[in-house]
């Protein structure tokens, strides 16, 4: 970091995004040729939300829930049919060009960098578009390079970087401007879990240090675990949860699951503190509502046990049953 | 990197001169980055290069022979037909070269690397135009440029100044009627994902209908395509003016001259469909 890394942040200003009552429909045409209907359907519904500068905060929801029309009404991809959205104190969709300067945006599936050239090559570019000046991109290009260890690819095609390496080079390119928000879709999908844990405490560091605001969209509760302070659940368009992640899980209370291997194939176990979800083969899923080791000690009694593995709730189960407002569905957690 | 929000925020932006110029600096680093892309596979560019400079060459030779066989179409003579189809082609291969690549809009919708493009500080239309810009399309423009000064050299014209100077002047505004039909074309694919067929039937159409004197064409297609699409202006109308003929087909003379307007005048359409294209885009977001 620099030296005059703390000294002009901006002062506390209001909030970096806000939307108020933010929704967006689509028209579906069905039904056949002359005789066809319009049908108006809400992918996002008066969602209403604020985030402040230097917060990290988790985008959940299932695939089709409202997050990515969120994210482009965010990054003024998509315009709003009902609701206002200020980003940096911008209209995003009015301006999208001076809001992309002030924004950094990470697809986790789709990479910006140009393949076929040295990964070097693609942040000189980016440093031109975003009209950086030659002196603050090399610093803040080997500042980058130190943070998320660039050096030996940084003269590597992106066509031969593995999946890790690209998403720290889309992230340095994210960066270069020194955005004061990163908008991250799903930045460690398909990642290994050395890269996955390179990218969140770089993610860390940089927010308690630079003050980044990060809004991030995953379906990785680890991602959610181990950075977001605070996370807003979205279904059905609509904002269903905001809040912490330990209020989360209070509000929705998912049993763990324990995965038993035995060393032959046995009738459903039937032991005190749980209930068996799932029988296939040897394997067999029991639903805990007890302390996992009392009930591994007990099931260890009557049967031979040949492996365990102790399954949490993945974000998804929590998020789906929050959606049905109740415990999850019977067997939910063994697939 | 304390300096995060040193631009921007301070009200809305003067625009300044080098604000003007900055797309041209924008399209011709993305087009630089991209050549450089397209030369880590040197023989695959040069074999390309070299198959549509035969393409060309081998569409030249069929105006060859067809006017060698019949003398002269419409009072065409070999030279002059060649002239004719050297000029579409230059204007059409110059307009491809710079802003072709419009035409696979639908794909980068489709894929989603438009939105991508979008979250850039870069008009979206430059980085379409600019994407894998690759010196093999030279390959169009060089024989085209070539047949244009041999069918020019061997046509019996009478030079004039005015001539030396409106020529380039029209090919310029052949090249912008090109690119314009390309980008109106290409924004039908904001509306159909799957216009791009459609869409050439105008573009590589339009350059297959201007590459032979309108005249054997008949009243009719002459008029809508004066009218209607101009593509008249891109080669045949030129081409009277170069060789002080008379329109054969006994439209107004005055139309000679109006290749600049015509061009002018499309291009704003051009920017206008595109806005609307793009605004009906981010309002549907497919």
């Amino acid at each position: 970091m620099t030296s005059n890394e703390n000294t002009n942040r901006a002062p506390e200003r209001g909030p970096i995004i806000e939307a108020v009552g933010l929704g967006r429909d689509y028209v579906r045409s069905e039904g056949p040729f002359l005789r066809r209907t319009r049908r108006r359907i809400a992918a996002v519904e008066d969602v209403t939300f604020t985030v402040r500068p230097g917060e990290i905060v988790g985008y959940l929801g299932p695939n089709g829930a409202g997050k990515s029309s969120t994210m482009k009404m965010l990054t003024g991809i998509l315009t709003p049919t009902s609701g206002t959205v200020r980003v940096a104190g911008m209209e995003p969709s009015r301006h999208r060009t001076r809001l992309a300067r002030e924004i950094g945006v990470v697809f986790g599936q789709r990479t910006t960098l140009w393949w076929d050239l040295p990964l070097r090559e693609s942040l000189t570019l980016t440093r031109h578009l975003y009209r950086v000046p030659s002196d603050l991109h090399a610093e803040r290009l080997a500042e980058l390079t130190e943070l998320l260890e660039l050096g030996p690819f940084l003269d590597t095609p992106v066509r031969q970087l593995s999946l890790g390496q690209r998403m720290r080079g889309d992230l340095t390119a994210a960066l270069l401007h020194a955005p004061s928000l990163l908008v991250l879709d799903e930045p460690t999908i398909g990642l290994d879990v050395v890269s996955k844990s390179t990218i969140r405490e770089f993610l860390l560091r940089i927010n308690a240090e630079r003050g980044t605001t990060i809004l991030i969209t995953t379906h990785d509760l680890g991602d959610v675990e181990r950075l977001c302070d605070r996370v807003m659940v979205i279904d059905h368009g609509r904002l269903a949860f905001d809040g912490g992640l330990s209020e989360l899980r209070a509000t929705v209370p998912t049993p763990r699951v324990l995965v038993v291997d035995l060393a032959a194939p046995v009738p459903e176990i039937e032991v005190e503190g749980a209930r068996t979800v799932r029988v296939e083969g040897p394997r067999q899923w029991l639903e805990l509502a007890d302390n996992p080791a009392r009930v591994i000690e007990r099931v260890a009694r009557d049967h031979e046990v040949v492996d365990l593995t102790l399954r949490e709730p993945d974000i998804e189960t929590v998020v789906s049953a929050l959606y049905r407002g109740a415990a999850p569905e019977r067997g939910a957690l063994a697939s | 990197m304390a300096d995060t929000n040193v631009p921007a925020r301070s009200g809305p932006e003067r625009p300044r001169v080098g604000d003007l110029l900055r797309p041209f600096r924008d399209y011709r680093l993305l087009a630089w980055t991209w050549v450089r892309s397209a030369a880590q596979y040197p023989l695959s560019m040069i074999l390309m290069s070299l198959a549509v400079a035969v393409s060309v060459l081998t569409q030249a030779g069929a105006v060859i022979i067809l006017f060698g066989h019949a003398g002269s179409l419409s009072g065409f003579t070999v030279y002059e037909g060649l002239m004719v189809f050297a000029l579409a082609a230059s204007a059409f291969g110059i307009a491809d070269l710079f802003i072709g690549s419009v035409e696979r809009l639908g794909r980068h919708i489709r894929t989603g690397s438009l939105d991508a493009m979008l979250i850039r500080p870069v008009s979206p239309l430059i980085q379409l135009a600019a994407d894998e810009f690759s010196p093999r399309r030279l390959g169009k423009v060089v024989p085209a440029l070539v047949l244009l000064g041999v069918s020019l050299a061997g046509a019996d014209i009478e030079w004039t100044v005015a001539k030396a100077l409106l020529l380039p002047t029209m090919l310029l505004s052949g090249v912008l009627i090109c690119g314009a039909i390309w980008v109106i074309t290409a924004c039908l694919q904001f509306f159909v994902a799957d216009a791009r067929e459609a869409a050439n039937t105008l573009t590589y159409g339009g350059q297959a209908l201007s590459e032979y004197p309108l005249a054997i064409y008949g009243a009719e297609i002459v008029r809508s395509v004066t009218y209607v699409v101009p593509l008249a202006f891109i080669s045949w109308q030129p081409a009277l003016f170069v060789l002080d003929r008379s329109d054969p087909l006994g439209m107004p003379e005055g139309l000679r001259y109006a290749g600049p307007f015509v061009a002018v005048l499309l291009c704003v359409c051009a920017a206008l469909a595109w806005r609307f294209g793009l605004r009906h885009y981010r309002s549907t977001g497919s």
